[in-house]
């Protein structure tokens, strides 16, 4: 194995130790993550801007801080890949969205600000389903990313060219979002690690907001560690994130540590009854959910059924909730101020004219959920439809609330089916949106939640999802980790050849 | 200057069938050094698009953070209104498209307003009118759009549009009136004296410039009429953005008795939102909506709630400074006017302009004068407000200073007022200029008074006969010499001295 192929094979807490010991360097590191990309990504298409020399340019300079002596993290000078619904700098960012082509943000996200604080290496940005409405990446307006596992299946969604990239090794780390799943489920059906962090630990500054309320930017990663070492970067209080919260960022990394030594002891685990009674979940993910339990079990954990009666109503009203915020989010694009405008030929009034922007620059998804949020909130149904979703939402917060009570983390399948064939959900929408039945609860609630790998099924990774209270991130990771310790190899390491 | 004498005729005619029922909805501009949702500052004038940043553009991504500074002014707004405080309240998304708002939604105030139920006196021509407060809320400015090739700056005609995002987010407080209703032929006048109560708190409360001319304070007025007796509402027009006080009593009536003459047609009014033409003193008619805006309100999920915190609010309503009610009150006793002579500075729009001639150290007396008399005539023949005249409370406060120091007589004080006014300095520097300083110089005066002697021997016999009166003539002849520059009280002195008459 050559040097490069061998940079490409770590993990991100090896490859920053390995900079910081300067062993290798970040531009090194970084030449070989580009060299993957250019050989796998043509099949793979998890990117849909490469950084390139920028990159290179970037680690050189990071290169220089660690030789000046400069105290940086732990992954400083490894290469990160982010979704491109995070603003970047003079690198564009569309959000796989037609309406976005050609825009160049004159920011950075608050999250993209911390990985380059930190030292971390923008590789590129990476395919996502239009503004992270969907489960499957088919709904990128610039074709959809193909799961590296098996390049005829999705690789989840919204974040599927994250969790492709992390998985193919075009990237050891990743930046997802996740309003619904769009972290966890992509994880799940790649093999890898997706973290959704509690709502408001990391800041949605330059996140372009798909639903205000559920958006939460994330870790993707091939190990749980590594996980929570990137949520460390870009976690913490934002004073320009008004929902951000200023507490510090709980110490996950540590758990992760922990929990990799395999003892569980003295953790209650819940298991949600209505979700193992819901019906649609695939055998052979209920078979990997069910060997996970007992694994749990067997590392030392107490293992309880739970009850939450409100989790059944989460789908319904998260597709109230993010459609009415999303068609106000939205709204901004128009075609006066930036991105795509179309039909102003100097004939049609400016009224036609964003009209006719809006109908060529969103695509089928996106106008769905324009018009089902519209509905929700116009006058006379207000009541019916957000009003009612808004109770719900409480509902399910008390549901997990109340579960907290009695264990210290809730465990469920992360979505009730393996990477599915493409186009084999897209001519019904409620079908694909089932993807996200056992995630959605989480973002209600605004509580962290982690997907680890957990198996196989049919020959295709299981997520397992942990779901833990507000602002108690570690302890997510703790079992998560423990989980992770008991697979050699990792599931991450296990991923097939990409052949082009 | 009051309405409810010049317009008698046609609105007594007008309310013989109908009533007036009012809705007013002021926008203030605050003073904040920065947006209410960015660091942006908010200088007037600047340079189109120098004073915007991702979050007042809208950019995809941005996100708004809440200015505290404007949130302690709408609060202290409110307690000035005698409204409640809300101890817990929220943003609201208004959406609606248009091109100079950057999100279309505007980041406003829905059900959940921070200032709720308050009330507010204003005095009509000695009349004390409750103006009941529905709400003070907080909201963004919008950017400002500019329509270029067309032949009147309008949309209409336009080649294209330019828009200017420096006034979006600029922190505006919206406050609204229940519906004022049983005014009767005092409407236009109530309607003018509430938005000038407004904003002599707001500017008293100095959290806004308070510049109508400027946009800073505008007001949209509501009018509708329904025949008496009757117990609903009449359909009401909104006359947007009336930027004077003068316009906004111009709408009312203009209102009323073109929506009476409608409906004494068997017309009905079409909800709609209006403008008012300053030039031709008519409001015409915007785009009629066949259904209501839905404006699709729901909290605003990038903000925290907003919860000040009671005892803080008992500090901002400790401090509030003395209102202009209360400050009228205390000026008209220390000033010793009848509440006549204060409805007269009122109507003439005198009474902050006369408190500054007298903070600036005129008796309050002949600051009075000077404002209601010859600076009132200079505002009506130029057909200006008072408070638009070149000359300030500082200025008339010197001008006097200059006659109680004896360097001026009146007359000649009127001349240099007016040399003032024509931009020609300080009165100082106009009298100097002029070269119209009173005779004060007793040698040259007493060589007039002799000569004036010398030449009346007869009326000179008089006055030394005991026939003081006669002095006048002498008077009169020193006055002639030394064209009108001498002080008439020091020549009669020194006649009467030199003809040993004391
Ligand atoms: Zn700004």
């Amino acid at each position: 194995m050559s040097e490069r192929q061998r940079a490409t094979h770590r993990t991100a807490a090896e490859l920053g130790a390995a900079i910081a010991t300067g062993e290798t360097t970040s531009a090194e590191v970084t030449r070989a993550y580009l060299d993957r990309i250019g050989a796998v990504d043509g099949a793979v298409h998890a990117f849909l801007h490469v950084a390139g020399d920028a990159a290179v340019a970037q680690a050189e300079e990071v290169d220089r801080r660690i030789a000046a002596g400069e105290k940086l993290g732990p992954l400083a000078g490894v290469p990160v890949a982010v979704k491109d619904i995070l603003t970047t700098k003079g690198m564009p960012t569309t959000a796989a969205s037609k309406i976005l082509s050609g825009w160049l943000p004159p920011y950075d996200a608050t999250v993209v600000l911390r990985l380059r604080d930190a030292g971390l290496v923008v590789l590129g940005k990476t395919n996502m389903d239009e503004f992270a409405m969907g489960s499957s990446t088919e709904y990128s307006a610039y074709g959809p990313t193909r799961n590296p596992w098996d390049l005829g299946r999705i690789p989840g969604g919204s974040g599927g060219g994250s969790a492709a990239a992390v998985a193919a090794r075009e990237a050891p780390l990743a930046i997802g979002t996740d309003t619904g799943g769009s972290i966890r489920q992509p994880g799940a059906v790649t093999g890898t690690v997706g973290a959704k962090p509690t709502y408001g630990g990391v800041s949605r500054y330059g996140l372009i907001a798909f639903s205000s309320s559920l958006d939460q930017a994330g870790p993707v990663t091939r190990t749980v560690l590594d996980a929570a070492l990137l949520h460390e970067v870009i976690g913490g209080h934002d004073p320009c994130d008004s929902t951000s919260i200023d507490a510090p960022v709980p110490a996950v990394a540590e758990a992760a540590r922990r929990g990799a030594s395999g003892d569980l002891t003295g953790v209650k685990v819940g298991v949600v009854r209505e979700f193992a009674a819901a019906e649609g979940a695939e055998p052979g993910v209920v078979a990997a959910f069910d060997a996970a339990v007992a694994t749990l079990t067997k590392l030392g954990a107490e293992v309880v059924e739970v009850s939450c009666p409100h989790f059944e109503y989460a789908l319904p009203a998260y597709y109230l909730i993010a459609p009415s915020e999303c068609s106000s989010n939205l709204a901004r694009f128009d075609g006066v101020r930036y991105g795509l405008r179309s039909g102003d030929d100097g004939t049609r009034a400016l009224e036609e004219v964003m009209s006719l922007t809006r109908e060529a620059g969103f695509g089928p998804e996106v106008k769905r959920r324009i018009m089902l949020g519209t509905y929700a909130l116009s006058a006379g149904y207000y009541d019916a439809y957000y009003g009612q979703a808004q109770k719900v939402r409480t509902l399910v917060t008390r549901d997990f609330t109340a579960a907290f009570e009695q264990v210290d983390v809730l465990a469920a399948p992360t979505t009730p089916f393996v990477a599915f064939p493409f186009g084999s959900r897209t001519a019904d929408p409620t079908a694909m949106y089932l993807a996200d039945l056992y995630t959605i609860p989480s973002n209600l609630y605004g509580g962290p939640a982690i997907s680890v790998p957990c198996g196989l099924s049919e020959g295709l990774p299981v997520g397992l999802q942990i779901m833990a209270p507000t602002m108690a991130d570690d302890r997510m990771y703790r079992v998560a980790a423990a989980l992770e310790s008991t697979q050699e190899p990792r599931l991450a390491d296990q991923t097939p050849e990409v052949t082009a | 200057m009051s309405t409810a004498s010049t317009a008698t005729g046609e609105l007594a005619d007008v309310l013989s069938r109908y009533e007036v029922v009012l809705g007013l909805e002021v926008h203030v501009e605050l003073g904040t050094r920065t947006k209410m949702f960015c660091s942006c500052p908010t200088v007037f004038g600047a340079e189109p698009n120098t004073q915007i940043c991702p979050v007042c553009l809208g950019l995809p991504g941005a996100l708004p953070v809440v200015n505290a500074v404007g949130v302690e002014s709408a609060i202290r707004i409110g307690l000035a209104l005698d409204c409640s405080i809300a101890e817990w309240c929220r943003f609201a998304r208004k959406n609606y498209f248009y091109p100079d708002m950057p999100k279309n939604f505007q980041t406003s105030q829905y059900d959940e307003p921070i200032c709720f139920d308050g009330a507010l006196d204003v005095d009509v021509d000695g009349k004390t009118v409750r103006i009941g407060i529905e709400r003070a809320h907080m909201e963004e400015d919008t950017g400002k759009s500019t329509h270029v090739g067309g032949a009147t700056g309008r949309i209409h005609g336009a080649t294209h549009s330019l828009v200017d995002f420096n006034r979006a987010g600029i922190p505006l407080v919206e406050i609204v009136t229940k519906p004022i209703v049983g005014t009767g032929a005092d409407a236009p006048a109530v309607a003018r004296a509430y938005v000038a109560a407004i904003r002599d708190i707001v500017r008293a409360l100095g959290v806004s410039d308070a510049r109508m001319d400027q946009g800073s304070v505008r007001a949209d007025v509501n009018v509708s009429l329904m025949p008496i007796g009757a117990s609903e509402f009449g359909t009401r027009t909104e006359t947007k953005n009336v930027n004077s006080l003068r316009s906004v009593e111009r709408t009312v009536r203009y209102e009323m008795v073109r929506q009476a003459q409608i409906l004494d047609d068997g017309g009905v009014i079409v909800q709609e939102t209006r403008h008012f033409n300053e030039a031709t003193g008519e409001t015409v008619g915007g785009r009629t909506k066949e259904t209501a805006t839905d404006y699709r309100y729901f909290p605003e999920p990038d903000l925290v709630p907003v919860a000040p915190d009671p005892a803080w609010v008992a500090e901002l309503r400790a401090a509030l400074p003395e209102l202009p009610a209360a400050k009228r009150t205390r000026l008209r006793a220390e000033w010793g006017l009848s509440e006549l002579d204060m409805q007269a500075i009122d109507n003439a729009g005198a009474f902050e302009l006369i408190e500054a001639t007298v903070a600036a150290g005129a008796g309050p007396e002949s600051a009075r004068k000077w404002w209601l008399g010859e600076l009132s005539r200079h505002a009506n023949e130029a057909g200006v407000e008072l408070s638009e005249l070149s000359v300030t409370p500082a200025h008339v406060a010197e001008l006097q200073s200059l006659v109680d120091g004896g360097r001026l007589n009146d007359k000649l004080a009127r001349g240099v007022l007016a040399g003032v006014l024509a931009g020609e300095g300080t009165p100082t520097e106009v009298m100097t200029a002029r070269g119209v300083e009173v005779v004060s110089d007793t040698g040259a005066l007493t060589t007039a008074v002799d000569e004036a002697i010398a030449a009346n021997p007869d009326v000179a016999e008089k006055v030394r006969s005991g026939k003081v009166a006669a002095a006048g003539v002498l008077v009169g002849a020193v006055m002639k010499t030394t064209r009108g520059q001498a002080d008439a009280k020091t020549v009669r002195e020194l006649i009467l001295g030199r003809l040993g008459v004391q």
